[in-house]
This record gives C-alpha cells, sequence and structure tokens, in this order.
C-alpha cells in the first residue's frame, strides 16, 4: 500500500442555499495521504474550516462503500471524478498527482436544485420511482419463491440493471440533463421478471411522463451517462425502454 | 416486573395462537389512526408499506434525502430462510435452533422461533416484488452457505443483497406515498418522543434542511433507527447511523437492553491510518472460498505468496475442523485477535489473510468473479492491491449491535404504543448475529408482526387524542430547541470529530473484542472527563438555522457520549462471556466464550433515573423449554 502524500488546490462551489449567489472558493489539501478516500480528503480540509470556526463544504454522504448512492460531486467536469466506475466515497487519492488544481462542482441540473454546497436535491428521482417503479403486489400475496421459475440470464439482466443506485451522475454528465438511463434502469430490471410483467405498459409510459414532467431533458444518446455511471449500468437499457414505451404505445390505441 | 408477553403454548404454535387472539382494527376504521415511522431501512420501509397497505395514514421520517440511502443497503452477503430448497436438512426448527445457539443462549426462544417461522414468507415476497436474487439455469433460486450454519439457507443478489431488499421495500413504500396513504419527510432527524397519558403520542422532528423544529402527532410510534455501532467512531456503520432516537425513548421511558452485545465482524478491511472515516466490510459470504490463514513465523515480513504452504497456519481449519472457515462471527473475530496478539499477524501487525488461491484454481477465475467480483472490485479500489492476485488482508472491526430497546413479543417497548423493529431493538439474536439474519429480522418485523402487534395495541388502546400544542409536546419541543442552543453557545476549540473519535478509541480499547473489569472500570472514569470536554470546548461553526451538518453530528455525538456509559456499565455487570461480550477472567482452557447461566441467563433492561442518578437494571429471565444451552461447539 502506498504511503505517500500529496497537495493539491481545490476550487470548490460554495452556496449558502437554493436561492443564494454561488461562487468558486479555492482551498489548499497539504499532505494528504494517497490511501485516504476523496469524502476523506474534503473531511481533512473541513477539519481545517472547523478548527478556524468556518463552515466546512457541505456534502452528502453515508455509506461511503459506493452503494447508498448520497456522495457525488463533479471533479475537473467528470461525475464521481477521473476513475472508471467509482463513486466519489470509493474514490481514492491515489488517483491524482502532487500539486494538480481540482476543480469541485455539485451535479447541475434543472431538476436538481441545490441545496447548500455540493448537496442537491435530487427527490425528483423519487417522484419518477413512485409513478410506477414497483410491482404492486400487497405483503401477504406472494406465492412461493420458486413458483415462476425466471432464466439465470433474465435473472442477470434484470440485476445489472438494478444494481442503480440514483446518485444523480447519468444526470450531471448528460449534456441535455435527462434522467434517461435512470428511469430505464427501473423499468428494464422488472421488463426482464415475470413479476414485472402485468404493469409493463402502465409502468413505462408513467415513468417516462414523471421524467418529463420533472424537468429532465431527453436523451440524444451522447453515452455521457454510461461513462459515468458508478455501476456501469449500460446505455443498451434506454434503447430497451423505448422499445417497451413505444410498444406501449401501440398496445394503448 | 417485564411481561415479555409470550404466547401460552407449544413453540410451533404460539405466533399462530397470539395472531388469532390479537384484537382486529375494521377496515373502514384503519384510516382514522396516524402511524410514525421513524427510519427507512428494510425495517422501516418494509413497516410503513404495510401498514399502509392495511390502511393506515403512515407518516415517515428519514434522514437522509430519500429513503432509499438507508444503511440496509449496504448489507452484501444475503438473506436466510428455512426453506430446504437445497433439500440438505433445513427446516423451521433448524434455523431456530442455530439462531439461538449462534447468539449463545442468550435471546428468547419464541421470538426466535417466530423469526425462523416467518423467514419462508419474506423471500416469497420479496421475489413477488421483482427482487433479482441469484438462480441457477433451470430458473428457481440459488443458495450460499454463511457462517454458524452447516445447511445452504442463504439467498442473495451478487454482494448487494441489503441494497436489492431495500430497494424492493422503497418500491413498496413510493407505491404508498403515490396512493397517498404515506405522506414522507426526508432528511428529518428525530429530536424527541412525545409522551402524554402513560403512551407515544408523536416525535419532534428537526427539518435537516431548514433547521426548523416540528411537531409530529400520531397514535403510535414505530422506531426503526438502526444501531448504535458508531458509538465506537470507526465501524463499518454508515456515517449518519447513531442512537440519538432510541436514546431519547430511553429518556423517555423506553428500557435499553443488553448494550454492551455488539458484534465484531471478522471481515473488514484493516485499518490504515488515523484520517480514516470509515471501515468497510468485506462479505462474510467471502469465507465460503477464501480460507483465513497467518504465517508461522511471527512478524514475518515477505508478501504473502512467497510464504510457502507449510508455514501458514489454517487457524480456524486447524481449531475448528467442522466449521472451518464458516465458524460464527465472534469466534472468527476472537481467533483473529488472538493470533494477531500472538505477533502471527501480517507483517507482525492487526491484519490475516484472506486468500482465494485455492478456490480460484479449484473454480476457475471466471466462477470466483461471478460470485464475488463487486467485492473484489471494491477491495481493489480501496487498498490498491488485487484479490484475484495475492490475498485479501482482513481484520475484525465493529458491526452491527445486537443490543437495542427492549420490546415484548409483540415488539412494543416499555412505553405503550412506542414499537422497536429491527436492529434498533434487542430481540432475537442474544449475544451474537449470525450472518444473514439481520436481513430476515428486519424484513420480518416490518412486513409480517407490526401489521398485527400494530393493530391489537389501536383496537385496545384507541385514539390518542393529543393536540400538537399539548403541554407534553411543548416540554419536548422545548428541551429539543434548549439543547440545540446550549451546543451553539460553546463555541469552543475542539471539533466534533476529534472528540468523538477519542470516545470511540476508548471503547474498543476498553470494551471492544475482549473487555476486563479493570479496563471497563477505567472507561467508566474516562468517558465523563470526554463528555464533560465536548460540552465545555466544542465548536460548531455556522448557525442552526441553516443546513448545519456539523451540528447534526454533534448532536448525535452528544447522545453517544452519554450512551457509552450505559454501555459499558452493561459490560460491567455481565460477568460471564457470550457470544460478542468476551469478557478474559471468564474463559474456558481453550479460550472459548465461558457462560455463566446460572447467574446470567437473563436480558438486562436498563431503566433510565434522571441525568444524575444511576440507571437501574431490571431482569427478564430467560426460559429455555426446547433446546437446552450448552457450551457452544463449532470443533
Amino acid at each position: 500500500m502506498a504511503v505517500g502524500t500529496i497537495s493539491l488546490t481545490l476550487k470548490v462551489w460554495r452556496q449558502a442555499g437554493p436561492d443564494q449567489p454561488g461562487r468558486f472558493e479555492t482551498y489548499r489539501a497539504e499532505n494528504i495521504p494517497t490511501d485516504v478516500s476523496f469524502l476523506e480528503m474534503l473531511d481533512i480540509v473541513n477539519d481545517g474550516l472547523e478548527r478556524e470556526g468556518k463552515e466546512p463544504i457541505a456534502f452528502d454522504h453515508d455509506c461511503r462503500e459506493g452503494i447508498c448512492g448520497s456522495c457525488g460531486a463533479v471533479v475537473n467536469g467528470r461525475p464521481h471524478g477521473p476513475r472508471r466506475a467509482t463513486t466519489l466515497c470509493q474514490l481514492h487519492m491515489r488517483e491524482f498527482r502532487d500539486g494538480e488544481t481540482l476543480v469541485i462542482e455539485p451535479f447541475r441540473a434543472k431538476a436538481f436544485p441545490v441545496v447548500k454546497d455540493l448537496v442537491v436535491d435530487r427527490s425528483a428521482f423519487d417522484r419518477i420511482i413512485q409513478a410506477g417503479g414497483y410491482v404492486s403486489v400487497r405483503t401477504g400475496q406472494a406465492p412461493d419463491a420458486n413458483a415462476i421459475p425466471v432464466p439465470k440470464h433474465r435473472a442477470e439482466r434484470a440485476m445489472d440493471a438494478a444494481q442503480c443506485i440514483g446518485c444523480g451522475a447519468c444526470v450531471a454528465a448528460c449534456p441535455n440533463a435527462s434522467a434517461s438511463l435512470f428511469t430505464a434502469a427501473k423499468i428494464v430490471q422488472f421488463a426482464m421478471l415475470p413479476q414485472g410483467h402485468p404493469e409493463r405498459v402502465r409502468r413505462v409510459v408513467a415513468m417516462v411522463e414523471a421524467m418529463d414532467r420533472e424537468g429532465f431533458g431527453s436523451c440524444s444518446k451522447h453515452y455521457e451517462c454510461e461513462a459515468a455511471c458508478p455501476k456501469e449500468i449500460k446505455v443498451e437499457n434506454i434503447t430497451l425502454m423505448n422499445r417497451e414505451y413505444l410498444r406501449a404505445m401501440v398496445r394503448e390505441d | 416486573m417485564l411481561d415479555a408477553r409470550v404466547p401460552e403454548g407449544p413453540l410451533p404454535e404460539k405466533w399462530t395462537r397470539c395472531q388469532f387472539e390479537m384484537k382486529l382494527v375494521n377496515p373502514a376504521n384503519r384510516r382514522k389512526f396516524t402511524v410514525i415511522v421513524v427510519g427507512t431501512g428494510l425495517a422501516g420501509s418494509s413497516a410503513s408499506a404495510s401498514l399502509a397497505e392495511l390502511g393506515y395514514n403512515v407518516k415517515t421520517f428519514c434522514l437522509n434525502d430519500t429513503p432509499r440511502r438507508a444503511h440496509s443497503i449496504a448489507a452484501q452477503g444475503g438473506i436466510n430462510a428455512a426453506k430446504n430448497y437445497r433439500n440438505d436438512g433445513d427446516s423451521v426448527y433448524r434455523l431456530f435452533y442455530d439462531t439461538i445457539k449462534g447468539g449463545d443462549y442468550r435471546s428468547r426462544e419464541a421470538n426466535v422461533y417466530r423469526l425462523a417461522e416467518i423467514s419462508v414468507k419474506i423471500i416469497d415476497h420479496c421475489v413477488a416484488q421483482g427482487v433479482p436474487f441469484a438462480r441457477e439455469y433451470g430458473g428457481l433460486l440459488d443458495n450460499r452457505s454463511f457462517g454458524g450454519a452447516q445447511v445452504s439457507r442463504t439467498f442473495y443478489a451478487r454482494g448487494q443483497t441489503g441494497q436489492q431488499l431495500l430497494l424492493g421495500a422503497y418500491g413498496a413504500l413510493m407505491k404508498e406515498v403515490k396512493a397517498g396513504r404515506v405522506t414522507l419527510f426526508p432528511r428529518r432527524e428525530m429530536m424527541d418522543l412525545i409522551v402524554a397519558g402513560g403512551r407515544a403520542v408523536g416525535i419532534i422532528a428537526r427539518n435537516l434542511v431548514t433547521g426548523a423544529l416540528e411537531t409530529h402527532m400520531a397514535d403510535a410510534v414505530v422506531l426503526a433507527s438502526g444501531g448504535y455501532g458508531n458509538v465506537f467512531f470507526l465501524s463499518t456503520n454508515g456515517r449518519s447511523c447513531n442512537v440519538s432516537a432510541a436514546w431519547r425513548c430511553y429518556q423517555r421511558g423506553a428500557f435499553f437492553a443488553n448494550p454492551c452485545f455488539t458484534q465484531i465482524h471478522p471481515t473488514c478491511i484493516p485499518v490504515h491510518g488515523d484520517l480514516q472515516s470509515k471501515l468497510t466490510l468485506m462479505s462474510e459470504s467471502l469465507r465460503n472460498d477464501g480460507r483465513i490463514w497467518v504465517s508461522c513465523k511471527p512478524g514475518d515480513t515477505r508478501r504473502p505468496n512467497d510464504i510457502p504452504e507449510e508455514e501458514r497456519y489454517y487457524y480456524l481449519e486447524e481449531r475448528y475442523p467442522s466449521f472451518g472457515n464458516l465458524v460464527p462471527r465472534d469466534v472468527a473475530s476472537r481467533n483473529a485477535k488472538m493470533v494477531c496478539d500472538a505477533g502471527l499477524g501480517v507483517r507482525g501487525g492487526n491484519a490475516v489473510y484472506l486468500d482465494f488461491r485455492d478456490a480460484i484454481a479449484r473454480e476457475g477465475v471466471a466462477v470466483i468473479r461471478e460470485r464475488y467480483g463487486n467485492l473484489f472490485d471494491m477491495y481493489e479500489r480501496i487498498t490498491g492491491s488485487d484479490p484475484y492476485k495475492e490475498p485479501m488482508t482482513i481484520f475484525p472491526a465493529i458491526h452491527y449491535t445486537m443490543g437495542g430497546l427492549w420490546v415484548d413479543y409483540h415488539l412494543m417497548s416499555t412505553i405503550p404504543g412506542l414499537f422497536v423493529l429491527g436492529e434498533a431493538n434487542f430481540s432475537d439474536h442474544g449475544a451474537n448475529r449470525l450472518g444473514a439474519s439481520a436481513l430476515m429480522q428486519g424484513l420480518a418485523d416490518g412486513y409480517f408482526i407490526i401489521p398485527y402487534t400494530m393493530g391489537h395495541y389501536l383496537a385496545s388502546a384507541g385514539p390518542a387524542k393529543v393536540a400538537a400544542d399539548a403541554p407534553e409536546a411543548r416540554e419536548a419541543a422545548d428541551a429539543a430547541e434548549n439543547r440545540i442552543r446550549k451546543l451553539m453557545s460553546i463555541r469552543g476549540k475542539r471539533t466534533v470529530n476529534e472528540l468523538h473519535r477519542r470516545l470511540g478509541l476508548l471503547l474498543w480499547d476498553k470494551c471492544g473484542m475482549a473487555r476486563n473489569e479493570q479496563g471497563l472500570r477505567e472507561a467508566l472514569e474516562e468517558i465523563p472527563a470526554i463528555r464533560e470536554e465536548f460540552w465545555k470546548n466544542v465548536n460548531i461553526p455556522g448557525e442552526p438555522g441553516t443546513f448545519n451538518q456539523v451540528l447534526e453530528r454533534a448532536m448525535r455525538v452528544a447522545d453517544f457520549m452519554e450512551f457509552a456509559e450505559l454501555m459499558v456499565r452493561d459490560a460491567l455487570e455481565r460477568r460471564e462471556s457470550c457470544g460478542g461480550h468476551f469478557r478474559e477472567e471468564f474463559q474456558t482452557e481453550d479460550g472459548e466464550a465461558l457462560r455463566d447461566d446460572e447467574h446470567f441467563a437473563h436480558v438486562a433492561a436498563w431503566e433510565y433515573n434522571g441525568p444524575d442518578a444511576a440507571p437501574r437494571r431490571h431482569v427478564e429471565p430467560l426460559v429455555f423449554e426446547a433446546v437446552k444451552p450448552s457450551q457452544r461447539s463449532y470443533k
């Protein structure tokens, strides 16, 4: 394990609240051990700020194992930073060089208003799921778990899509701020499983409409979302979602 | 005095009988009752969804920006169920027996039996929700083995089982939000419990964005706020996990049971330095295929691949031939500590090897990647070392807390109308939890127990009819406001993290993997000093009426400073070793935990006596009718 340290210049977006103007502030991150995570590096900078009686940089974080989807910021123009398939909390400082300057901004999108500094409001994602991102089964109704076989490759395909952590990096990476990858991942998970079929038509229509209603842009196939996704959700999910949507439109009449 | 309300009759009939004897609320009357649920992990989300499906009015609170981020999401390995799909001799009784034994005979038989019974329905329900469990080529569900069991009863979704189960429960919750039966309050932290007329009737919550204090009234309160592992500062818990909601309930009269029962998970990535913020778990499922060893030579500085086979000490396989690397967590952790204390750890330090060389040779890289790929990737990202080529290094870390608020068979605390679910209660895991059982318990409590017991309570107690401006509600709101004002006025020199770390190190040292009377007494001396320093010298920048993450942390740490003392006191009073509670004075000749069933076959439930008086220790005797407690053996 590396035991070296590096020093960095940080230009961090500071914004007191949704209606306040924001600006970049410059901080020095001195002697950062290369085996700490990006968020631990921010902890160190914040520790210094707190000791000076200044307000630390606000950022969302929780599990720090790359699964809760709380954390995320744009680092030098890339959501979650330079390493592929990695959330900010799993990004370690050995990925950076001594003397580098890092520009750190919140995930920007009309549908993700800034709450404070790097914290944004992603409740639009909850409302997209509310529109149909579930199977409408009541507790107690289920048949035996092995009553309906699911071909292994379809279960695996469902799992590939279901891994989405709802972090919003796909939206931040997209020039149109589209939530297509997020929405498609949920639709495809259920389209792959027999349990999802009874609501297949209703689900895709309702979720796509909710996505539009929340002010996300449309997909024009830049594929930036896939490149930014910490769970490597594939853009082919969007293609499948579009097919599901078309199928639903044809059927509904 | 403590009535656990365990139903009469033979073990397998108790729950059925209880379900029949409980009162019901007419479907048309359910919407007249409001239930508050605090927390949206597996227990809270499943409870909110199931209660709303029945027709109750549910108000659900979580401190994250969305319910889907609760720390249940981080559970990796799997969920147990007594399906016996493997035809390997599993049954409800065996799961019950394994759980009681795994918990070192310190849990309530009736609760554990019910848990095992319900386990099979959980899998059915989650599959119906579209949880993408691992499957075999025939399209049916796959299983794996887990520590403390000799059957394969663990269902899993790659290394993300907690995530998939939580997203299933979150989906159900979102469905009920859409239907208008659940009102969601994200980014809210519970500040206090409102108790009026001898029953729980509401909560004070702080809006974490605006800092505003809100009063929410209800006919009953469900607490599903998780465990207190973060009292140790470094743990595998999410950073926001805390004891505050439970602690406030304790101070309002709910008894706190077995706080010293904390679980140390054997397979975590070792601590790398002073600036670390949390520890990362590597799923216990890795012990299915990974072999744990250390060098026979103390302080061996060779790379692991350069240490020849005959100089490797596979200590679990040698000491426990029948369970091998799959011994329960407490046993695996303690043995890791023993070999490291003897100087055999990696380069003489606090770490042991978890090696996949033989599994890769036997099964091929592709199979191992399919089973554990995401865990291996995570390990590589954190450590910069490739576990396909070189063994992982691991060491035990605080992971789960078996102790929690005392609940009876209905999951109700000693405050009528306050129900406690999931890790926040003490109920099912005794002194040690088996792997893949936390997900099972959280979902059993939320999907299949609280919907029945809540109905019985509401039908018996009737509506609460307490207004938000009642004196009890105002008093609770004032108390919260005063606490915040007091904290903000200190403006000292120490950071919250610094003081939290000091407390955590002390606890890890004196009340961690091994405890003794002298150390515990020293801790009891030192905790008040750290607490005093905190209240004199902590610094919280910013203002209370804003989004203030330092204030949030300070409030949680302030409660940990009080709670720590109760935990240590409980460890001191329990003069025996059992499960995760290892008192060095009480061990067998070969270093296993030595229980004292004559004096300690009971639950210790602590009652708050005000800030200046010692808490009172109550006892719920544990009566074993079905199994006979014996010295646990995994040899």
